[in-house]
């Protein structure tokens, strides 16, 4: 799950910063996801970096969903009568929506993947080979640019617990210190990640990006 | 003060449960939770019915023997032990309910007592020091860093209540486990079991049905010891390593 969870805030972060280029605009958006495409060559092949990523992922995804999915199992029968009355004294919000969340999460990525990767959907009906203009007629919409924003709040919460919670189990933060550190770092990476999403959406809503 | 109380009542551990209402009159703010509840049975006694069953021990704080969900927090709204809770933490009017610690590895016994027995089993699995017989060695013949000895008292202060495991969402005991292994982690005369006993308590934990940690941290708010969350650190650190090197 820690493993897991690491690897796809790298993810993120690289995808974050990636999605920045469209401030530089049409070429240097379309130029960073073409060499995505070329990176490596000649020794792989077209967009081999951009498989072993994928496979990657796909593989993280897995062992992420089921190690979930176990722990989810095991809370279940670890409690099966539950209490008249309960309350929420230690827990962040975030923590208490992990599951939820990222069930959210998973139909977003599926969403997303087909929005922009699998079957290129443009909600103006324009082209979509272009990824620049796809990225900008999809944001110009503004059910669009809200359902996106709603997945990046999905994702901060999910990534301020799972920051923290990936550090203290693999077992780096044995000090109230460290856990400090690691809470801070938690905020610190939801912060920048999902907001760092949503810049672009929101200035192509705005008109700044077209 | 006058208080109501909702009470889970299980005549047994095979019979089905329910909550009950009672009212308390005359409750003296000065009076400990389990004083009040001492009260009560005496009603109950007088009016012949079947007084409510729970658990106490040395009612200072420091047995572990109490534990009680009160309100929906484990020993109540102070950071304490159920026995050190006082009725002013109250008000009069106030609807108080009472239910046993809930976890499949705590059967209910009978009302509010439960059988925590799973965790002595952890204990027995590798929460102890293998020491032989004889006179015990000279205690200045083993130092022990100050900082060491500090972190390893603050752990040894779990009394194994079982609040960490009732508070817990996924009904996971790791802070308990944590405290243990923190303890005799720090020490010297830990060391040699260290890798065994961390693999042996967690297997055990795990066997007795207690679910995962997700570091949600409702534990060490409920914990009357204020175990800090960093020994589920620790137990993870000890795990990896004791894994790393074929335990």
């Amino acid at each position: 799950m820690a493993v897991s969870g690491l690897l796809f805030i790298a993810f993120v972060l690289m995808h974050m910063y990636g999605n920045l280029k469209a401030f530089g605009g049409h070429d240097s958006y379309n130029t960073y996801a073409e060499h995505l495409r070329t990176f490596g060559e000649p020794i792989l092949p077209r967009e081999g970096l951009l498989w072993i990523l994928r496979l990657g992922l796909i593989v993280a995804l897995i062992a992420h969903v089921a190690s979930a999915l176990a722990l989810w199992h095991r809370a279940g029968t670890a409690r099966s009568t539950k209490y008249v009355a309960k309350k929420n004294l230690g827990s962040s919000f975030s923590s208490r929506t992990m599951r939820w969340g990222g069930i959210t999460l998973l139909l977003f990525v599926v969403w997303h993947l087909l929005h922009f990767t699998i079957v290129k959907i443009n909600p103006a009906g324009g082209a979509t080979n272009d990824p620049y203009n796809l990225l900008v007629d999809s944001f110009q919409e503004w059910w669009m640019t809200i359902l996106y924003l709603v997945a990046m709040a999905a994702l901060g919460l999910h990534l301020h617990h799972g920051t923290w919670s990936s550090l203290q189990t693999l077992g780096w933060t044995s000090s109230a210190a460290a856990r400090t550190r690691a809470k801070v770092a938690g905020w610190v990476v939801a912060i920048v990640i999902a907001g760092g999403f949503s810049l672009v959406p929101l200035f192509v809503l705005f008109g700044v990006i077209d | 003060m006058k208080v109501t109380l909702k009470i889970w009542r299980q005549p047994d551990a095979a019979s089905p449960g329910a909550m009950h209402t009672y009212e308390v009159d005359k409750v003296s703010e000065d009076m400990s939770f389990l004083e009040m509840l001492d009260v009560l049975n005496e009603q109950l006694n007088a009016q012949g019915e079947d007084p409510v069953a729970f658990d106490s021990d040395c009612r200072e704080g420091i047995c572990g023997m109490c534990g009680l969900m009160i309100n929906g927090q484990a020993h109540g709204p102070e950071v304490t032990t159920t026995c050190q809770l006082h009725m002013r933490s109250f008000k009069d009017g106030d609807e108080i309910v009472v239910e046993p610690w809930r976890s499949d590895a705590f059967p209910v016994l009978k009302d509010l007592v439960v059988d925590r027995g799973a965790l002595d089993r952890i204990i027995q699995a590798g929460g102890f020091i293998s020491v032989n017989t004889g006179s015990a060695p000279e205690a200045h013949s083993v130092p022990v860093p100050r900082d060491d000895a500090v972190r390893a008292f603050s752990a040894a202060a779990c009394i194994g209540c079982g609040a960490c495991v009732a508070a817990c969402p996924n009904g996971s005991a790791s802070l308990f486990l944590g405290a243990k292994i923190t303890h005799l982690g720090e020490l010297p005369q830990g060391q040699p079991e260290r890798h065994s006993r961390v693999v042996d308590m967690v297997a055990q934990h795990d066997h007795e049905g207690f679910g995962g940690c997700t570091n949600i941290g409702e534990c060490t708010a409920a914990c009357p010891k204020e175990i800090p969350l960093d020994v589920i650190s620790q137990l993870n650190r000890d795990l990896r390593t004791a894994l790393v090197h074929g335990r």
